[in-house]
């Protein structure tokens, strides 16, 4: 039995790649200097996590969103371009010992395996730091929840999406992390919304600011932790936010990597 | 901490950011020196703490020996939060989060005033952010919130053992249910001043349940299912992590003439436990954990996220079962645990088996069954509906002893079928139907019996009934019973 549900499991890990060959704009496999984005419409979105004295809605402006998580191939082009990145360079207020641990040096990936897996092991700064040599940013926490929160193309009817990220948790860590585009494609386009690492957002942090009222009555701790959300439900939600609690901008973790954003203007 | 967040969620250049990264730090360390100088002389235990050890921690069903320091001392507490897949059941695969690797995680046990460092180590290569809320905590979460750690990083916080008993720990990362779900739990025992009495054996068990996607023992690699544990519909309920844990050969041992003491948690997440071990009566329940302690008790409950101390002496030997007496647990989802306990029996206490005989029905007492009135006679029926009601009547009265062959059971029950007892005297039949056989000898075709047979407190009309059929079965043959037969014998 063990042998057929390990069978089953690879052929709902293939299936989400029968969608590759549709997305041509994409340059997977190779270093790329400009990765594709994809236009999110604007719309609004509800915050997970509310307080009553916030509007229960942000406005979300039109922007566009990489396709793909940043890989390990992409960034090395980054850090070569810009040394003072570098393992032995970055300062230990920007990165803390974790940085880039899975390369094997100052400008060597060592496992080809791993080129065009997502860039993990990175700190806040140094996601910021690339967004900006792209002339992109990182994406805001509602802007991130807002385009991940679309369906998976050919979603099953009834299925619901926090069940296919929960099965991501049910799986300990892979010891190679996959490349970018094994999971699966949402309704804007976006690969890898969930299902592959975490990834960091501009204000990850704002979890934090939130409850900085003096109190702990806001903490996302224990049983408190559902009074301020709006779907108590949502488990999956309540896991990255609380992922985002404990972190800090200087954290370079195993799973942690980000993708780019930009502004839309009207020539876009 | 939090200030240093805020600082650095819109950086405003690396030189602010440096200055104030090491400005905060220095702020808040006035700060806490200020409120040291408050704290000192108020009314908690500011016994001086004299030296430092790291305790060592123990697996369930294994308990550390209490250290009883005369004062208070700084107690280091390491523990590592590992996600990993380990075996629920037989052919089951769970992936389970971890304090220390196993589940549940590991015992600790100080003692009360000491100073417990807790560090929280969070694997790199776990998914996941953990933290750990210790209810020996006098704090906000129980130090959730102190140790909210992201994988690959470490978290340090200290508290005071303020209060003497058994506490449950656990991981309150949201969603906490899942955490706990998932195995992120343990106990600490905080021993009291004068120390806990001598026992010869203690054990370490907690109770869990764990919500699979797949049905009870479908075999793989299983899920957790949140709609399961939103609804508390568990699929297994167990003892220390897995069906089997503490069965069989994992079982607990004692000898005869032990006080074993165990310290049972139940971690839930949602469960109460009706905790029970079946053949022992615990002399000693420290209830809920704490101080007040019960005598002579059973069963015990032990609320979600509590734990108890209950204590017996094992007085005679063999296999005990350890149970969440919501027996459908114990039975069909895994909340099973033994002792085995060797040594000599005691027969004063207990006999075992001493007996395995035919259970007759008690005969009654004819006066106090008798109606008060005799309803009026009804019609005397034909023979052939005597001899059809009679069949019936023999089936569920007379055939478990007699047989529906009239044979009877050789040695034990005289067959009626050419009996020459039955059939020598009309009324002979009628008076053993009506007032049974009171352990009498008798002879039946030359055998002998030692007669015992139940009153069955029949009416007249079902004696004639009975007796028509019997009399008229199996190659008897005679004229048939009347109700008013009966009576006349009734009334001699």
């Amino acid at each position: 039995m063990k042998t057929v549900s390990t069978l089953l499991m690879m052929i709902c890990t293939l299936i989400p790649l029968k969608h590759y060959g549709e997305m041509p704009a994409v340059h997977r496999g190779m270093p790329a200097r400009n990765a594709a984005m994809v236009s999110i419409p604007g719309g609004s979105y509800r915050p997970f996590l509310h307080r009553k004295d916030q509007p229960a809605a942000v406005k979300i402006h039109p922007f566009s969103l990489d396709v793909n998580a940043v890989t390990n191939g992409e960034f090395l082009d980054f850090v070569k371009a810009n040394p003072k990145w570098a393992r032995s360079k970055i300062s230990p207020l920007f990165a803390d010992a974790g940085y880039l641990k899975q390369w094997t040096g100052d400008f060597e990936i060592g496992d080809d395996k791993i080129i065009n897996s997502p860039v993990t092991n990175v700190s806040w700064f140094a996601a910021d730091a690339y967004a900006r040599w792209k002339g992109k940013r990182l994406p805001t926490q509602a802007e991130w929840e807002y385009a991940a929160a679309a369906a998976p193309v050919g979603m099953q009817k009834g299925a619901r999406l926090t069940r296919i990220i929960l099965a991501w948790y049910d799986h300990p860590n892979p010891v190679i992390l996959p490349p970018v585009q094994s999971t699966y494609k949402n309704a804007y386009g976006l690969y890898d919304m969930h299902g592959l690492i975490w990834e960091w957002v501009e204000d990850f942090n704002s979890v934090i600011i939130q409850g900085n009222s003096g109190t702990n009555a806001d903490s996302f701790s224990c049983a408190a932790g559902s009074l301020g959300s709006v779907n108590k439900e949502d488990y999956a939600a309540f896991m990255r936010f609380a992922f985002r609690e404990g972190l800090q901008a200087r954290y370079a973790i195993n799973g942690l990597g980000f993708r780019c954003a930009r502004d839309l203007n009207r020539f876009d | 901490m939090k200030v240093v967040y805020l600082n650095l969620r819109k950086p405003q250049g690396n030189i602010l950011r440096i200055i104030l990264l090491f400005l905060i730090p220095a702020c808040i360390s006035f700060t806490a020196c200020r409120s040291n100088k408050k704290a000192g002389g108020s009314s908690t235990d500011t016994t001086a703490i004299t030296g430092e050890y790291s305790p060592v921690s123990t697996f369930a069903p294994n308990v550390p020996e209490a250290k009883n320091n005369a004062k208070p001392k700084k107690v280091i507490v390491e523990i590592e939060v590992v996600e990993k897949v380990m075996k629920l059941a037989d052919g089951v695969d769970y992936t389970f989060w971890t304090f220390g690797g196993k589940v549940p995680g590991p015992f600790i046990r100080v003692h009360e005033g000491d100073e417990v460092e807790l560090h929280l180590n969070n694997n790199a290569n776990n998914k996941m952010p953990h933290n750990i809320d210790l209810h020996a905590v006098s704090g906000p979460g129980g130090g959730a919130e102190a140790t909210m750690t992201v994988p690959g990083h470490s978290s340090v916080f200290r508290f005071r053992a303020l209060n003497p008993g058994l506490f449950v720990y656990h991981c309150a990362t949201a969603p906490v249910g899942m955490h706990i779900a998932n195995g992120m739990y343990g106990l600490i025992l905080v021993d009291p001043k004068d120390g806990l009495p001598y026992a010869d054996k203690e054990f370490y068990l907690m109770q869990g349940e764990f919500y699979t996607t797949g049905k009870n023992g479908e075999p793989g690699l299983q899920p957790f299912d949140m709609d399961k544990a939103i609804k508390e519909q568990p699929e297994y309920v167990v003892f220390n992590g897995s069906v089997g844990s503490t069965t069989g050969d994992n079982a607990l041992h004692a000898k005869v003439g032990d006080r074993v003491r165990i310290y049972i948690g139940n971690a839930g997440p949602n469960l109460v436990s009706s905790f029970h071990v079946i053949g022992q009566i615990f002399d000693k329940v420290y209830v809920e954990g704490g101080s007040e302690i019960n005598h002579n008790v059973a069963t015990t409950l032990i609320p979600a996220g509590g734990g108890e101390i209950v204590e017996f002496i094992c007085k005679e030997p063999g296999t005990f079962n350890i149970v969440d007496h919501s027996i459908f647990r114990a039975f069909n989802q895994g909340a099973l645990a033994q002792l085995v306990v060797t040594g000599p029996a005691d027969k004063n206490i207990y006999s075992g088996k001493q007996a395995d005989q035919f259970y007759y029905p008690p005969i009654q007492d004819e006066k106090k069954d008798k109606p008060a009135v005799e309803p009026a006679a009804a019609p005397e029926p034909s023979f052939a509906d005597r001899f059809k009601d009679g069949q019936t009547l023999f089936a569920s009265n007379c055939s478990s002893c007699h047989q529906t062959t009239g044979l009877g059971l050789p040695g034990s029950f005289p067959p009626l079928a050419k009996s020459d007892f039955l059939m020598s005297r009309q009324d002979m039949g009628i008076g053993v139907v009506l007032h049974g056989i009171n352990n009498e000898a008798i002879t039946v075709n030359g055998k002998h019996y030692q007669g015992v047979m139940p009153n069955l407190s029949l009416t007249d009309d079902q004696v004639a009934s009975i007796l028509t059929y019997v009399r008229n079965s199996w190659g008897n043959k005679s004229p048939g019973i009347k109700a008013s037969d009966v009576k006349k014998v009734r009334n001699q």
